[in-house]
């Protein structure tokens, strides 16, 4: 099994390696079969390893690489750790990949910079893969600052875009600064347990006092609000949508945002010594749900509804991780994973046709022309709303589930954010696929065409598994559930679901309820128009001016502190102070070069004052 | 001056003449504005610093201090006064270094008023009596030239041979400083 | 009794404190030649004053061959005045300041 899971990890960065030393001599097929080849590879060896851990003695394993840092009681090892939670981490991250690889191969058709995407497309695969294999915090943080460098450089993929690279700016500096949170915990766990294999930690953890418990897991909820977008960092989602759909698909939907919420979970004994600390994560993942969800409502661009509705969908798996509903967390992750992908991809397919048009007052009735792009958009699109009996119904009515049986206020604030969440979901659909054709200018009067085979296979693979995918934790199946499995890897698990069958099926009747409200709202109000002021407020439109606010408070005293720095502090004190040395050495020099006057009688009359000291000296000492 | 009283009569007598010439021939040499006038001036110096010697039994010194340094010395300086012709007045009342006459003068009247405290404090003898194997007291037996001839050619004999070839060396640098350069030049045309 | 050592050591050490105001003062070359001429003749008077009152040749065996070097250092030394009058007519020290800082 060594030998298998080192496989997993290796092949992206081995596809990396290929496609940097060849690349020159590599026609654009070749590069984008390499590297969609390579991680579908990944993928076969990952379902290889599931296979090998489900008759394993153990399900529990690690793969020892080598021996990374050894400097004093520090000991890390570069080493993978095989159990359920990166096993499942591992196959929807490589198989979701593999498909959208293969989209980008014809979606990036004709790119100038096709091969230096694949580069970077890989590496990010690799990096993830680091992230949820690692058996310790420092490797896991490699993994974690490799997506966000891999995400800084493909979101600022079209660079001569100011917009674009601005965006990947930002999505690097937030990530950042969620980091520090996570560097804090690391320090806070050495100097309390004195390792940082998760192992090491977990048995360790009894000893955290409570104090630091929760500051330790403060600090990890802020490196998930960076790296998952949650308040107070999600802004720079939105932005990041500047980069090719692909990546839209791949980072910021299905892998690199699900980050934050896999090391949550990952560190759920530590969770599990902080109630404050779970609360936290609680309101924050459900207040961020129900604030997307409302700025969902009122974005006019196809992508950066996706990207708030994400947003929102992180937020209710943050909801879930902080009642302590793990595996529902990790459900609602796997599904949304597949779903999302296919509605970024369906809408990349959309965005392909319209060459290149994204705004939502320009497309409608698309139906007719996108014969594929329309029945898996339609089924991605019911399943997020809840409907059933499709993923998203079974994995967010976990999640509310399990929510109703902690917290009343979180469950009624889930319950309109799902409301919210059919109703923007709908309005999305509505104007891209039904409604009146608004599109010809854009295309010049022409028709639009469907996308090509590489383009529409993974959307068709993705609609399966969105219909499919609720099969993977049904209620009332209690044994080969997903949940189940991961079970072992969890510190603290909240009663599954213990509410009578009664409650059961009240509670999932609400779901469907507020779906259906939704919907029916939605179509009914968008069929006819695709512009309303009064239903798409400038206030939610520009995100609860979140980002004017940011730029008030950090940005502009940022701005101020440089100015003043460079002005005062470089011209002044720095310079002034390296300069008027200089500057005073050389007047001193100039007054001390005037006793050299070159007039012997100066001289002489030195001489003799000198004479006339030691005499005195002389004196007084025998006096 | 009381206490002088005790001394005899001729020594304080011979004391204040050699005292006289030399204090007013020193004055003089600094105070003339005329070269030619402060070398007579030290003549006069000279003399006196003659008396004061012969004072004190170094009878061949005295000689040879009116030889040497008043014979020859002085000579040579109005040899080159004359030769160079700068027998004008020098401005002496004017000094374009303002602070250096007072500082000169604080300088010397400092040094001069440690060094006599000093010889005062060790009471005028530095109590050290020399190596010299010839320690004999002056004025009993031998002549003053004797005793000093004796010293000088046994004790101090390579002293003495340093000296003669320090007088060849002299001459030998003096013609050289004073070439006229018309006949360096003369060789460099040539070349 | 004779007048006692003191007093020729104290005439000595006022002839040297005169002899180096000279020198300090005076700016013809020739002028401040005359002052050190002054100052080795106080040094000589205190040399034979100490070799009266210590009973010791070796005294005035060192102004014997203190007279010989400053009879050399004149020679010398009044050979560099020529040289330096011919370059620039004029004996006054205050002119060689070439060696200015």
């Amino acid at each position: 099994m060594a030998h298998v899971s080192t496989l997993i990890l290796l092949l992206p960065l081995l596809g990396f390696a290929a496609v940097l030393l060849n690349g020159k001599s590599m026609n654009e097929s070749q590069i984008g079969y390499v590297a969609t080849g390579v991680v579908g590879l990944s993928f076969v060896a990952s379902v290889i390893t599931f296979v090998l851990l489900l008759h394993h003695s153990q399900r529990q394993v690690t793969v020892h690489l080598f021996n990374w840092i050894d400097v004093g009681s520090l000991h890390v090892p570069a080493a993978l750790l095989i159990d359920p939670l990166s096993i499942t981490m591992c196959l929807f991250v490589t198989g979701v990949s593999t498909l959208i690889h293969l989209y980008s191969i014809g979606y990036m058709h004709g790119e100038k910079d096709y091969k230096k995407f694949f580069l970077y497309f890989n590496l990010f695969v690799f990096s993830m893969l680091a992230l949820v294999l690692a058996n310790n915090l420092v490797f896991t943080f490699v993994g974690w600052e490799g997506v966000g460098v891999c995400s800084y450089w493909l979101v600022s993929f079209y660079f001569d875009r100011d917009s674009a690279s601005s965006a990947g700016k930002k999505a690097f500096i937030y990530n950042r600064v969620g980091d520090v949170g996570l560097l804090v915990a690391m320090f806070l766990l050495f100097s309390r347990t004195g390792t940082l294999t998760y192992v090491g930690v977990f048995e360790k953890a009894g000893t955290l006092t409570p104090t630091v418990a929760t500051l330790v897991v403060l600090a990890l909820l802020l490196a998930a609000t960076g790296k998952s977008a949650q308040i107070p960092l999600f802004n720079w989602l939105p932005d990041a949508m500047e980069g090719p759909t692909p990546v839209s698909a791949l980072i910021h939907a299905a892998t690199m945002v699900t980050a934050g919420v896999y090391l949550l979970v990952r560190m759920s004994p530590v969770l599990a010594l902080s109630s404050s600390g779970r609360m936290t994560i609680a309101v924050i993942g459900g207040v961020t749900a129900f604030v997307a969800a409302t700025i969902a409502t009122s974005q006019k661009d196809i992508k950066k509804v996706l990207a708030f509705s994400t947003v929102s969908q992180i937020g209710y798996m943050v909801l879930a991780v902080g009642v302590g509903a793990y595996g529902a967390a990790i459900f609602l992750m796997v599904g949304h994973a597949f779903y999302k992908a296919l509605l970024f991809l369906g809408s990349g397919s959309v965005i392909h046709s319209l060459h290149g048009e994204q705004d939502l007052r320009k497309m409608g009735a698309l139906r007719k022309y996108l014969p594929l792009t329309f029945p898996t958009f339609l089924i991605g699109w019911l399943a997020i709303s809840g409907i059933p009996p499709f993923a998203g119904f079974w994995a967010k009515g976990d999640v509310l589930t399990n929510v109703f049986a902690h917290n009343k206020a979180l469950w009624v604030l889930g319950v309109v954010t799902a409301i919210l969440t059919a109703y923007y979901m709908s309005r999305l659909f509505v104007l891209t696929f039904r409604g009146t054709e608004r599109f010809r200018e854009v295309t010049h009067g022409h028709d639009p065409h469907e996308s090509p085979w590489v383009m529409t296979t993974p959307l068709v693979i993705l609609a399966a598994l969105s219909v499919l995918g609720g099969a993977l934790a049904l209620p009332w199946v209690h044994h080969d559930t997903l949940e189940h499995f991961l079970s072992s890897t969890f510190g603290y698990v909240a009663p599954i679901a213990s509410q009578s069958t009664l409650s059961q099926w009240g509670l999932a009747a609400v779901d469907v309820a507020a779906a259906l409200i939704g919907l029916a709202a939605a179509f009914s109000i968008w069929r006819s128009r695709s512009e309303d002021e009064k239903l798409t407020p400038k206030f939610l439109e520009h995100v609860w001016y979140w980002d004017d606010f940011y730029d008030a408070t950090v940005g502009r005293p940022l701005e101020h502190l440089a100015v003043f720095s460079d002005a005062v502090i470089e011209d002044e004190v720095i310079d002034g102070g390296v300069m008027g040395l200089a500057a005073g050495i050389v007047h001193s020099s100039q007054g001390v070069r005037k006793i050299q006057s070159g007039f012997v009688r100066h001289y002489a009359l030195a001489m003799a004052l000198g004479l006339a000291v030691i005499v005195v000296y002389l004196v007084a000492r025998v006096g | 001056m009381i206490a002088t009283l005790s001394y005899s009569w001729p020594s304080i007598l011979v004391f204040a003449a050699a005292a006289v010439l030399v204090l007013v021939g020193a004055l003089g040499v600094i105070t003339f504005k005329n070269p030619v006038h402060s070398a007579l001036s030290l003549i006069m110096t000279l003399f006196g610093v003659a008396v004061a010697f012969v004072a004190q039994q170094a009878d061949f010194l005295a000689a040879v201090q009116i030889i040497v340094y008043a014979g020859a010395i002085v000579v040579l300086f109005l040899f080159v006064i004359m030769f160079l012709g700068v027998d004008r007045k020098e401005h002496v009342h004017v000094e374009p270094f303002v602070a250096q006459r007072p500082l000169a003068a604080l300088g010397a009247v400092i040094t001069v008023g440690g060094l006599i405290a000093l010889m005062a404090e060790s009471h005028w003898v530095t109590g050290v009596k020399s190596v010299s194997t010839v320690g004999t007291a002056l004025a009993t037996g031998q002549a003053n030239v004797h005793q000093l001839g004796t010293a000088v050619f046994t004790t101090y004999l390579f002293a003495f041979e340093a000296t003669a070839a320090l007088l060849v060396i002299a001459v030998v640098g003096a013609v050289l400083l004073a070439r006229r350069e018309r006949v360096l030049a003369s060789e460099e045309v040539d070349e | 009794m004779n007048v006692p050592a003191a007093w020729y050591l104290v005439l000595a050490a006022v002839l040297f404190g005169i002899g180096a105001f000279g020198l300090l003062t005076r700016r013809s070359a020739l002028i401040m030649f005359m002052c050190v001429e002054l100052m080795l003749n106080a040094v000589n008077l205190t040399f034979v004053t100490f070799a009266r009152t210590l009973s010791d040749i070796g005294g005035q065996a060192t102004v014997f061959f203190v007279m010989v070097v400053a009879a050399a250092e004149v020679t010398v030394g009044l050979g560099i005045v020529v040289a330096v009058f011919r370059r620039r007519a004029s004996t006054s020290v205050d002119e060689l300041s070439d060696l200015r800082g």
